[in-house]
């Protein structure tokens, strides 16, 4: 039993039995990960290139140790020290990369479809971290783990996903992944930066935080980039805030239990406030941890590694 | 002159039909042409005629094929295409005449441009009619000298690819240009709603997470130009329409009375922003393709008239330019060689105009729209004419493409129409 693309490009299309797969071997690889000694031989002669065109901290980095706990070779690419600035086509940088003898690259670019453009260019398997602002698949499985984790099911759950929606990769996975995952998908935030069309993937849509809250199991609060507002796309920080920042006192009129998310890193105070990050109803810090399980369980399904024959053990 | 290219002193077309678009249905006849002019037309011995005889059984022999809107690129970047090769894709493409637009590098902005143009291209069997630019530079803010550029033979004027965002140097380019009548052509795009746009805007958009460009985009600015057209009187042409609110602004302008006309691509018929899955970059243009709703809206437009012509927007590009990221790659596509078989299979073939009336969208049309003579099929006149077979089936290679460019997304399909050749200016040219 393995995953039924030889990519991870993002979530469009993957069947459930699929994201099943990667939580369920997500899960199994979580506990290596307490062990004294964190590391496995299952990936040892696999290369893999994080190429990252895009800055990146925790997600780069999360990669980096899925692969070192798995015995990977890794090397790290990145565009600012990288040929790409010498005016070398994004083409050629991978061929040529590829040309060192690699098998899977990990990749984040600007532009959407980049990680396509290179299943075009290269017999490498791709895996995509993140490509402009069309899918983030990891981030969305780490998301889905931790609140499957939490929930046993993500089936009939509710999870709203508020602030900038228009330009997020995260939000983009996620509501493709907890669709499929059988669970209901609310986005929230003002007008401007609701994508046209969103309607369609079978979410609500609402322009008021309270609604949500209302509505919602889990919240999944995005970051706000405050290059949005110098675009004009929302007026200030601190009518964003008013409106969609998460305050204790917002989230103490909800009815249940919410559980509240954050991709990272966090703006506190902005679209969330510091004592909600740090307080029980937040599962920030297990997200990131099990984007090191998650991201493992992607490498190792995606290397060929039969988890149906072989004990990852 | 190469071995395709031959003089038309003295021959006879043998068993085609000759097929007026003014008329309608094709005609069984034969055609003699004499020192570049229709000498004859009926049926004709071949046996007892004494000059060079052509077999075309099937074809039809219409007028010259004429395509309003292409970019050829010289000067400036011949890797991508050259006057020449340009000329050598209409032809193949079955067109006796093309309009030129004038981002080339440096833009077709003087008088010197325009005569280069018409310099380079005098041999070719192709006629090629510059446009010049609107504004000097294209940069929208100085209108360009337009009376030595008509004088040169500019036949409109354009910022094609850089849409004017200043409405009073539209409204004073418009104001000048009346005074030689001929028209703007005018790309529509309001640069504001469309930054950074790369794609339609709508459910693809964010299915593929590409900015998009809303249809508002292209609205706005034909809103704009049409009220600038009845504020000036000037003639104004909307390039390559792409929306359902173009179209029904087109429409209500017509019906104004106003001196509005309308083109549209094939590849704005023939795909869809669905198509874009892939991140194709051969599917990547401006105006970006639209929706099937916009597509039903053009067909509509073309069925009532509102839209006057077909145009191909021809528009090379390197293959290093498109082979990149989504985001990186030029817009526009190759379209000399496949308009004719795409708007025939597109078009005709689904029963959305006859093939007269279609005809008359590439043959009659653009000439009137830019003030040039229409050429007739009568005995005397100066022979201006297209062969091509109207079921004859052919793929498009794009490998064998006469464009120096392959950024098409046509590459592989089959069409009807297949071109057998033109004859213009006393020259035969065979595909």
């Amino acid at each position: 039993m393995g995953l039924t693309s030889r990519h991870l490009l993002g979530l469009e299309g993957v069947p459930a039995k699929d994201i099943t797969l990667i939580l369920d071997t997500a899960e199994n690889l979580k506990s290596i990960l307490d062990r004294p000694i964190p590391k496995v031989p299952t990936l040892r002669g696999i290369t893999v290139v994080n190429l990252f065109f895009e800055n990146s901290t925790r997600t780069r980095i999360s990669f980096e140790l899925a692969e070192k706990r798995l015995s990977a070779d890794t090397i790290n690419f990145s565009a600012a020290g990288s040929s790409v600035k010498k005016g070398e086509t994004l083409k050629d940088t991978v061929r040529n990369i590829e040309a060192m003898k690699i098998d899977m690259i990990v990749v984040r670019h600007s532009a959407a479809g980049v990680p396509y453009f290179l299943t075009q260019c290269t017999d490498a398997v791709i895996i995509n971290a993140g490509d402009g602002r069309h899918e983030h698949p990891t981030q969305a499985l780490l998301d889905m783990m931790t609140l499957r984790e939490k929930w046993g099911t993500l089936k009939g759950k509710k999870v709203a996903i508020i602030g900038d929606i228009r330009h997020s990769r995260v939000a983009g996975s996620n509501i493709r992944g907890l669709k499929t995952m059988g669970a209901e998908v609310m986005v929230c935030g003002p007008r401007t930066l609701i994508p046209p069309g969103i309607k369609e993937f079978g979410v609500e849509v609402t322009y008021r935080l309270d609604e949500a809250i209302e509505w919602a199991d889990a919240l999944n609060v995005l970051r706000i980039q405050l290059e949005r507002q110098e675009k004009g796309l929302f007026p200030s920080i601190r009518e964003y805030h008013n409106e969609y920042g998460i305050t204790r006192e917002r989230i103490a009129r909800a009815k249940k239990e919410l559980i509240i998310m954050h991709p990272g890193p966090i703006n506190r105070g902005v679209e969330l406030d510091a004592d909600v990050a740090d307080s029980d109803a937040s599962i920030i810090l297990d997200q990131v941890t099990n984007g090191v399980a998650v991201r493992m369980a992607v490498l190792v399904l995606l290397s060929g590694f039969d988890t149906s024959q072989e004990s990852l053990r | 002159m190469s071995d395709n290219l031959l003089r038309a002193d003295l021959i006879l077309l043998h068993g085609g039909e000759v097929v007026d678009p003014n008329a309608g249905e094709p005609m069984r006849a034969d055609m003699v042409i004499r020192n570049g002019k229709i000498d004859q037309i009926g049926l004709i011995d071949p046996q007892s005629f004494n000059g060079k005889v052509y077999e075309v059984s099937g074809c039809w022999i219409t007028l010259g094929l004429f395509d309003m809107h292409v970019h050829l690129r010289e000067p400036g970047r011949e890797d991508e295409e050259t006057i020449e090769s340009g000329c050598d894709a209409a032809a193949a493409g079955g067109f006796t005449g093309i309009a030129c637009m004038p981002n080339t590098s440096p833009p077709c902005d003087s008088q010197e441009v325009v005569r280069f143009i018409k310099k380079k291209a005098q041999d070719e069997p192709t006629e090629v009619y510059p446009i010049a630019a609107l504004t000097k530079g294209r940069q929208g803010k100085e209108i360009t000298e337009m009376a030595d550029l008509v004088r040169a033979g500019a036949v409109a004027f354009s910022d094609d690819g850089s849409p004017v965002a200043d409405t009073s140097v539209m409204r004073n380019a418009m104001d000048y240009a009346f005074m030689f009548d001929v028209p703007i052509i005018d790309h529509c795009e309001d640069p504001f709603l469309a930054q950074g746009g790369h794609m339609n805007e709508g459910l693809m958009s964010t299915r593929l997470g590409l900015p998009g460009i809303p249809n508002a985009a292209e609205a706005v600015q034909i809103a704009r130009d049409i009220l600038l057209c009845r504020l000036t009187g000037a003639k104004v042409h909307i390039a390559h329409l792409s929306t359902q609110e173009g179209v029904e602004l087109v429409r209500r302008a017509k019906e104004a009375g106003l001196p509005v006309t309308a083109e549209v691509t094939p590849h704005h018929l023939f795909f869809t922003d669905a198509d874009l899955a892939t991140f194709d970059t051969n599917l990547k243009m401006n105006p970006p393709l639209r929706t099937s709703e916009d597509v039903e809206a053009l067909e509509q437009g073309l069925r009532e008239g509102v839209i006057d012509a077909f145009a191909s927007d021809h528009a090379p590009h390197s293959l290093e330019e498109k082979d990149v990221e989504f985001d990186a790659a030029p817009f526009g596509i190759i379209g000399l060689e496949t308009m004719l078989g795409v708007i025939f299979k597109q078009i005709v073939g689904r029963g959305v105009l006859t093939a007269a009336q279609a005809l008359q969208k590439m043959i009659i049309s653009p000439r009137k729209i830019l003030g040039l003579p229409i050429p007739k099929l009568s005995e005397g006149q100066p022979a201006e004419l297209t062969i091509f077979h109207p079921t004859a089936l052919w793929t498009f290679d794009k490998t064998l493409s006469r464009s120096k460019s392959r950024n098409t997304p046509y590459h592989g399909m089959e069409f009807p129409a297949k071109v057998w050749g033109i004859i213009n200016k006393g020259m035969v040219r065979i595909v």
